[in-house]
């Protein structure tokens, strides 16, 4: 499995042809959506011809299909966007190509990034890394596999309310959702505009660092960017840690609790305090989350009607046109978060529900704050569960929403968090910790993932 | 009709749409002057609506609302946030409006506007919002299309209270905004190209009544006229609705200028859910007095201050009117009393001619090209009997379309007046041993002194309009007294 600096000694084109033969031999896990072959060796060419350098030179990458990319459609893994050919490309994918990285392909997702298991793709799941009967999680699941599989040795994804961390932990990754705004929304497909973020999925905290530093900054494109913060460091002092007492309750697998106690004891084998502290909202945030979430949600995927691009499915009258459409290209669970978010802003609902939920997420907010008057880092499990069976939750969505309850709370907060592998024993199935950090604390989180890393290696 | 009309009384609140004048769109980077281009090339990826765009405030937009605020006389929110509107129509790439719903930048103000018997109407001002401009679509029989340029143009809403309470006073408030937008330099103010949108809210209910009765919205009205012309049919309209014991339909009318009638587009029923939420991609606007004061030190001069400069001119309204109908006949005037009063004067009273030509609406105006030069010179020519003030009004349309010095047109046109006495009495002369004179020079010496204005009249028509006709009298009398001593 290849790290960024293994490909030092590689020309580039060695490395995307070994990229893209190792994605087609995996073709069975339905990671990768469409591969950027032509495009990928032009770059690799330039990289070798010197005309292209960086401190990614040559290093290939794959992004979420809900990044707009030259080269192959910027599907988002849905039936309306099937054939979009994106004329400019996101910022986050501008940056990293200019340092010399070079995107082979197109990783598979939730359609629109709507779920947690890569099962609503509308063109079919991705399957576990680790163990091809589960599900490879999401909504960023073909990122996740694609790194857990050694294709390449990072992947782009998005993280709206877990979409990076989830998958992350359900393949044995490293998973970054960084500060709200910390890189440019502009360019990928939006859901839920206040927690969308850009962040990687990486085989080693390291490289995910790496890679946090190129993509992060502010965009003059997307007036929510954060002027540059991320800077990569060590850590100076023992840190004050503090274990979420609501997340590792019964509800937990033990198997995940285990892990996460066991992480626990290597940070304080490494100098750190470790408290149990209370976090009493979280039973509240996945309401919160589901409220706020599918309302941006019916916002921001109005404007797939039909009309200047997309799926088209009738031209006999407007309405028709517009129904047909809609029908045709979204997903069950795109049209299940448009009706909730239709409703919770609608007259005569918008105070009770919408407004409410963000009332609450004020106090979410503030109950963080005062943690963090005290404590460095939170951590909690990314996920109540290991990866679970294909089809498991199909059939109920509030049970696949449910997976969500851990990794909303950072997201509805704008907080970074990490999601960092366990150490696992041979047949176990990956569980990841997760590591919650004050607003632009990313660094933070990273240096102590790393120092972790460094220890196991 | 009269009286059953007297029974009634109307109450009108407007909306009115003013386009912003910058250089580009309110939230990207496309050409904000969509006038004869071809569909869809002012746009961009933002405005086109494509997935990943996010929409980047213009600051321009920012400053002339702020600046706009100056001219409503209303304060503007130090704070102020943008939210969404949603509704599918293919002229809205994006199925949501980006407009200010709970948290405007313009808070209340008041307005205060002249009409034409010189006393005027105060009109509240509720707020004004910031808001993008949606596409257009066209339709063909068939199908139709849809052009974005321009979607995304920068809009204030400027939102009256119902203040208003006939025609006359809607069209009134209707032109003082035109002035108060055009003269702070917020909007080019073309009407013809959709500058400023009028939706006037009509509710007609018996006079003295504590409720209002049901309103009607026409949309979409482009000129001053229509905007009274529509009050006055939706008041004749719902009268008679009413005295036929019927109820107004509260909904939203279109209006048709030729003719003259509106007519229903969508009741209340049909009212769209526009589900509001406040657009997380837009942080809010703060602004510090400061750097309101700042950007309101950029207003170009308001129509009031201008009422005051000329004030010592003593205008009457309807001259004022034609002067204030464009800041840049507002500016000329103004510039010219600082110069000469008497030529400031007449270029107002030459003004209200050009007015009085075409409708009361705003047409382009060649005069405004004029230098202040030649404006001072032409009223000196009156001043020194060169001109005749009907010779000096044909050299003013003149030199309005052609520009050109007055003297030169003057001479070229053989306008000059003849103040040499010799020339004049030669005429006068001719004209008194004129047969046709005998029975008005038999009147004056009767004592019927105003016969003599049909004599000046002669010596005018005989010397081409060139006689000084001051002259002409004074060598009529002059003459008429000798040949009576005689």
């Amino acid at each position: 499995m290849r790290r960024i600096d293994d490909y030092r000694d590689m020309t580039a084109v060695d490395a995307v042809r070994e990229a893209i033969e190792a994605a087609k031999a995996n073709e069975s896990f339905h990671a990768i959506l469409s591969l950027t072959e032509e495009r990928a060796l032009a770059r690799a060419a330039d990289v070798d011809a010197g005309t292209v350098s960086g401190r990614l030179a040559g290093v290939p990458f794959i992004a979420k299909d809900n990044f707009l990319t030259f080269g192959s459609a910027t599907t988002a893994a849905s039936r309306m966007l099937e054939n979009f050919e994106a004329p400019l490309q996101a910022t986050a994918i501008e940056r990293l190509e200019a340092e010399g990285a070079i995107c082979i392909g197109k990783a598979n997702l939730d359609a629109f990034a709507h779920g947690g298991s890569t099962e609503n793709s509308a063109f079919g799941p991705t399957k576990n890394a680790v163990d091809t009967s589960k599900v490879a999680g999401g909504s960023s699941g073909g990122s996740a596999v694609a790194v857990a599989l050694g294709i390449v040795p990072f992947a782009l994804g998005t993280d709206t309310g877990g979409s990076i961390r989830q998958p992350a932990s359900f393949n044995g990754v490293v998973g970054v959702k960084p500060t709200y705004g910390t890189v440019s929304r502009f360019g990928v497909v939006a859901m839920a505009s206040s927690t969308d973020t850009i962040g990687v999925l990486a085989v080693s905290a390291k490289d995910a660092e790496v890679v946090m530093d190129i993509m992060s900054g502010q965009d003059d494109r997307d007036m929510t960017t954060l002027p540059d913060f991320f800077a990569p460091q060590g850590i100076e002092r023992p840190l004050k840690i503090g274990v979420i007492g609501e997340a590792m309750t019964d509800d937990v697998a033990t198997v995940v609790r285990d892990k996460v106690v066991a992480s626990l004891e290597r940070m304080k084998g490494a100098g750190h305090s470790v408290d149990q502290v209370s976090l009493p909202i979280l039973k509240y945030a996945l309401a919160i989350y589901y409220i706020v979430v599918p309302a941006e949600i019916s916002s921001n995927l109005a404007r797939y009607d039909g009309i200047r691009y997309g799926l088209r499915a009738a031209n006999d009258t407007l309405s028709h046109l517009y129904g047909a459409s809609r029908d045709a290209g979204f997903m069950p669970e795109n049209k299940r978060r448009i009706l909730i978010g239709s409703y919770v802003l609608s007259s005569g609902y918008f105070d009770a529900y919408y407004l409410k939920a963000q009332k609450a997420r004020t106090l979410l907010i503030e109950e963080f704050n005062r943690l963090f008057d005290d404590y460095d880092i939170l951590v909690a499990p990314v996920a109540p569960t290991p990866a679970f069976a294909l089809g498991e939750n199909a059939d109920d969505p509030v049970k696949m929403y449910l997976a969500d309850i851990m990794t909303v709370p950072a997201s509805l907060a704008g907080l970074p968090a990490v999601s960092v592998p366990a150490k696992t024993e041979p047949g176990e199935l990956p569980v990841g910790v997760q590591l919650i950090g004050r607003r632009q604390s990313d660094a933070l989180l990273l240096a102590l993932a790393r120092q972790l890393e460094e220890e196991e290696a | 009709m009269n009286d059953v009309r007297d029974k009634y009384e109307m109450t009108i609140g407007i909306e009115c749409h003013v386009q912003l004048d910058t250089i580009s769109k309110l939230f990207s980077g496309a050409d904000n002057d969509a006038r004869d281009k071809d569909p869809n090339v002012a746009t961009s990826p933002i405005d086109f609506g494509l997935p990943g765009m996010l929409p980047v405030l213009n600051r321009r937009a920012v400053e002339l609302a702020v600046i706009a605020g100056k001219a409503l006389g209303a304060d503007i929110a130090h704070v102020s946030r943008f939210d969404r509107k949603h509704y599918f129509y293919p002229d809205l790439p994006k199925g949501y409006q980006i407009s200010q719903m709970y948290q405007p930048i313009i808070l209340a103000g008041k307005v205060t506007a002249p009409l034409p018997d010189g006393s005027s109407v105060e009109v509240r001002i509720h707020h004004a919002h910031l808001e993008e401009d949606a596409g257009k679509l066209t339709h063909h029989g068939t199908f139709s299309l849809v052009d974005l340029n321009r979607a995304g143009t920068p809009l204030i809403e400027i939102v009256s209270e119902p203040d208003i309470h006939s025609p006359a006073e809607a069209k009134a408030y209707a032109t003082e905004l035109y002035r108060l937008m055009t003269y702070a330099g917020v909007t080019k103010g073309d009407l013809y190209h959709g500058n400023m949108r009028f939706d006037v809210n009509i509710s007609v209910a018996p006079k003295g009544a504590t409720e209002l009765g049901k309103r009607a919205e026409v949309k979409n009205l482009n000129s001053f006229k229509s905007v009274e012309r529509a009050a006055e049919y939706e008041f004749q309209r719902q009268v008679e609705l009413l005295e036929a014991g019927e109820t107004v339909v509260q909904e939203t009318r279109g209006w048709d200028d030729a003719t003259g009638k509106t007519s229903s587009q969508r009741s209340k029923e049909d009212a769209q859910d526009y589900r509001y939420m406040p657009d997380p991609d837009i942080p809010p606007i703060v602004l510090t007095d400061e750097e309101i004061a700042r950007i309101q030190a950029q207003s170009g001069r308001l129509p009031n201050e201008y009422r005051e400069a000329m004030a010592p001119l003593g205008f009457d309204a309807t001259v004022l009117q034609a002067i204030l109908s464009s800041k840049d006949r507002a500016e000329m005037v103004s510039q010219l009393a600082e110069r000469s009063p008497s030529a400031a004067r007449r270029a107002g009273y030459w003004l209200q001619l050009d007015t009085a030509k075409g409708d009361d609406e705003l047409a382009v105006d060649e005069a405004v090209s004029l230098s202040y030069d030649a404006v001072v010179t032409l009223s000196t020519m009156v001043d020194e009997n060169e001109l005749s003030s009907t010779a000096a009004k044909q050299v003013w349309r003149e030199m309005s379309q052609s520009g050109g010095d007055p003297r030169a047109i003057a001479e070229a046109k053989n306008l000059l007046q003849v103040s040499d006495e010799s020339a004049v009495l030669e005429v006068v002369d001719a004209v008194l041993t004129d047969p046709a004179s005998a029975q008005s020079i038999a009147d004056i010496r009767a004592g019927q002194e105003k016969a003599i204005g049909f004599l000046v009249g002669q010596v005018m028509k005989r010397s081409q309009g060139k006689a000084n006709p001051a002259l002409a009298g004074e060598l009529l009398r002059k003459r008429l007294a000798e040949t009576n001593e005689s």
